[in-house]
This record gives structure tokens, sequence and C-alpha cells, in this order.
């Protein structure tokens, strides 16, 4: 067994807090700054000069990129020879959100029940994911997860006989409904097959997959570059002010399924595609 | 594209009428920063013949919540929240004189018909442009509820702050206007 101390988790998790509301992903950039040199509408193409300013101004001044600094999502890669010690894993996480928040002057977003509605006062508890894996590493991924754009998100169970169709015409569907309040360009997850529960972690882990890193499986690549190709014919673009770019990339991630279903999530990203991950 | 319009808050009805969708605007003088919660107080005393802690007579509310103020600026990151989950309050707000209203995202047909009825705008700034934005935030102070943290109400006094007339109060829409100049028709 290899140890990590929960206090080491704590630390890492609180500076990838950080680091990710404040440094916007190089290839996210890359992608905005492609998309800028070719978008044809103007209006759209001077908002994509604004979001990479946006980026730059953030970066200099160690600012949040955008005021939401979102639900802390959080997915934990743990290597089944890794032993936590020195305190209970999913406490050192939360510990590490506390102090990143706090610290690095981002915003509470989280209340304690969706009724009562009230502010936990430190951006705890994270959306935590784990998932066990060979070997002796913590793989830790953090993605401060926006409301606008998470709000869009939705997810059916479409029937076996309304085929990759169907799919296509569900997820494009869902991007045009998500419009102007989830903040064009985005980047959309769209997980496939799987049970419901299943079904909406693969469109939130599609979301963690580099941009222009396409599928392994050639019919979710194929169907990641016509997806892309038709939601950007809905003239959305950027901001939802009209033009080309209403998405950067199309990510499908799919699972098998029950022979009576066609699972279908659609995660929702704005540009602000921030993420940020550490080994260790 | 042309030249940005430069606007002066409190807003006149002659400014208002004057601006079309898809006018692009700088926006000079305080408005009033209020989102969800502060919303929902303000309605809850409308309810109840309460006096407002705020005036909204030709005013213009910024749906934001900033980020906290790091040493030496006036506020964090600051761009606009979606404008949608307002909508149900602003009617009744736009009741109460306010003019103008800064967030993303489209409205509902009632609030796009009560612009019309009661000559108000619906402006739109960048989304994800927290960073930027705020350069053009000169000074905050909090006006009221201040427990509410992120969502409390301030007054911010913003200097050629850059956005866009999505509704006007003649009925036009740029939401759909922009989609329909770019969109590709399916074969
Ligand atoms: S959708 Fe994204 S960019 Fe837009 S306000 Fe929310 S977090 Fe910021």
């Amino acid at each position: 067994m290899r140890e990590i101390a929960a206090s080491t988790i704590t630390a890492a998790v609180a500076r990838l807090c950080i680091e990710a509301c404040i440094d916007l992903p190089e290839d996210v950039e890359t992608t905005l700054r492609r998309a800028q040199a070719s978008e044809e509408s103007p209006l759209g193409a001077e908002v994509l000069e604004q979001i990479l300013e946006n980026a730059r101004l953030a970066r200099a001044q160690r600012l949040p990129i955008c005021q939401d600094t979102g639900f802390t999502s959080v997915q934990l890669l743990v290597g089944q020879e890794v032993l936590i010690t020195g305190g209970d894993l999913y406490a050192a996480v939360n510990a590490g959100v506390r102090q990143g928040y706090s610290e690095g002057l981002l915003r509470y977003s989280i209340l304690e029940h969706p009724l009562r509605r009230r502010n936990t006062g430190d951006n705890t508890p994270a959306a935590i994911h784990t998932e066990i894996v060979p070997g002796d590493r913590l793989t830790i991924r953090v993605m401060p997860k926006g409301g606008g754009c998470e709000n869009m998100s939705t997810l059916r169970i479409l029937k076996p006989s309304e085929g990759e169709a169907g799919v296509k015409r569900f997820v494009v569907e869902s991007v045009f409904n998500a419009g102007p309040n989830a903040c064009p360009p985005l980047v959309v997850g769209v997980g496939l097959g799987g049970t419901f529960d299943l079904c909406a972690h693969l469109a939130k882990r599609a979301l963690f997959r580099r941009l222009g890193e396409p599928s392994p499986d050639p019919d979710n690549a194929r169907l990641e570059q016509e997806l892309l190709a038709q939601v950007n014919q809905t003239g959305l673009g950027p901001a939802g002010l009209g033009g080309r770019f209403t998405a950067l990339a199309v990510n499908v991630e799919s699972y098998p399924c029950h022979i009576t279903a066609l699972p279908v999530a659609v995660n929702i990203q704005c540009h602000a595609a921030r993420h940020k991950e550490v080994v260790l | 594209m042309a030249e940005p319009i430069r606007l002066r808050t409190p807003l006149t009805e002659e400014a208002v009428t004057a601006l079309k969708a898809g006018d692009r605007v700088l926006i000079s003088g305080p408005v009033i920063a209020a989102r969800d919660a502060a919303h929902q107080r303000l309605v809850e005393l409308i309810a109840r013949g309460e006096p407002l802690p705020v005036e909204l007579q030709g005013q213009v509310i910024y749906y934001v919540g900033p980020t906290p103020a790091p040493a030496g600026r006036p506020i964090g990151s600051a761009g606009p929240t979606t404008a949608m989950r307002m909508d149900a309050y602003s009617l009744l707000l736009l009741e109460r004189g306010l003019k103008g209203m800064i967030g993303k995202g489209r409205r509902t047909p009632a609030l796009i018909e009560k612009l019309r009825e009661h000559r108000a705008v619906y402006f739109a700034a960048g989304g994800g442009l927290g960073a930027l934005l705020s350069e053009r935030i000169r000074s905050v102070e909090v006006l009221a509820y201040p427990e509410l943290g992120t969502e409390a109400i301030r007054r911010m006094v913003v200097e050629e702050f850059p956005a866009i007339v999505i509704n006007d109060c003649h009925g036009g829409d740029y939401y759909t206007e922009g989609v329909e100049t770019w969109r590709v028709p399916s074969e």
C-alpha cells in the first residue's frame, strides 16, 4: 500500500480550486482563439475576443474568470493500492474546498438544503464522485461548475427505435434551449447508455476530456463531429447573439445499456470551461 | 458595426424609447446590483405594502452576485447572471418605475410584453466576462441585506459598462434576430 496523508489531499484540492477558477485551461483557450479567427459574425468575433481578453486579465490580476465559481465538482480516481492516512477522504476534500474558496476570494454559492436555501458559507460540500482504479496513485480532478450552464442540462430515456437520429435531435434541441443562458460557445458533454444515474455521470465525465481529443470509440468520434456541425448550424453563436460558434466541442461517452432503453444525457458547459487535475 | 450608444443612469423615457434591439451601449452612472434572494425580499415588501430599501424610479438593476473584492479593487469578478429567474419578480418592479435590467439569457414573453407597456429595456452584458466587466465598476456600496453575502443589494457606479439591447420597448428581441441571421437552414 502507498500512503497519502489526508492533509496532502486538502492542500491539493485548495490549490486546484483557486487555479481552476483563475486560470483558463490551455486547451480551452487555444480552441477559443481558433474560433475567434474564423467566426464570421462580427459581433460573435468581438464576443470571442472579449472572452480571451477576460481570460488574460483574470490570470494577470488573479481574479476569478467568472463570478460564478460554481458547485465544486470533484472526481477522485483512487488507486486500489492507496491508503489514506490521518483523516477521512471526503472530509479532506471538503476542507480543501473550504480553504481554497476562502483564500482565493471565490464566491460561496452552495445552499444547505434546496428548499430551506441557507448558504453554507464556505462553498462546501463539493459534489464528489469516486472511482476505484488499478495502481497506487490518486488523481484529483476539480471542476467549478457554474449554475447558468448546469441548469440547462438535460436527460431523457429515448425509445431504441428513435436511434441515432433521435439522439441527435435531443442533443441539438437541448443546446438550442440552453441558448444564451448557458454562455456559449459551449462544451457539450453527452452521455449515452447506462442507467439513469450513470448516463448523467457519463455526460459530466465527457466534460473532463481535453478539447480536440476524439473519443477512442470510432462511432462516438463520428457522432461528436456530426453533432458539433449540427449544433453550430443553429445560429446561436457566441453569447447567443448570432454566429457560427455555438459550441467549441461535443464530447461523447458511452456505456452498455438495457435492451429496452436508449438513455441520453446532455451536460452543458459554458465557455468558462474550468478544470484542473493533479496526480498524487 | 455602429459605434455604441452612450447612456447615463438613471434612464429617461426618451433614452429608453430611442433604443432598439441589437444596439450596443456603454452605460455610465449608478446601477443597483440585485439577484434572486434580494428580489424575493423586495417583492415581499411590496406585497406587505412596506417601503423598499431602494428607489426604483428610472433605475437600472444589474443581476450580479460578485466574488469578494481583493485588496485595491472595489469588487471581485462581477459578470451578469441568468435573467429569467428574476422574471416573476421583475414584473412588479417594472410597475414601480424600474427602467432597465442588465443580465444574460432569454426573458419570458410576459416580461417582454411588460417592457413595452412600461417603456423599459433589457440589456445583456457579457456572460462569463466577470473579470473584464469588473474593470468598468468604479465603486461599490452595500445598500441592503448585507447578511445575504454575494446576494446583498449593492449600489455600483459603472463607467462605460458595455452591454447590448436584447429586448427594447417596441417588442424587439435581438436573441431571435441574431439567431435568424446566422442559422443554417436544414435541407
Ligand atoms: S454559465 Fe459559466 S460563464 Fe456563464 S455565468 Fe455561469 S459560470 Fe459564468
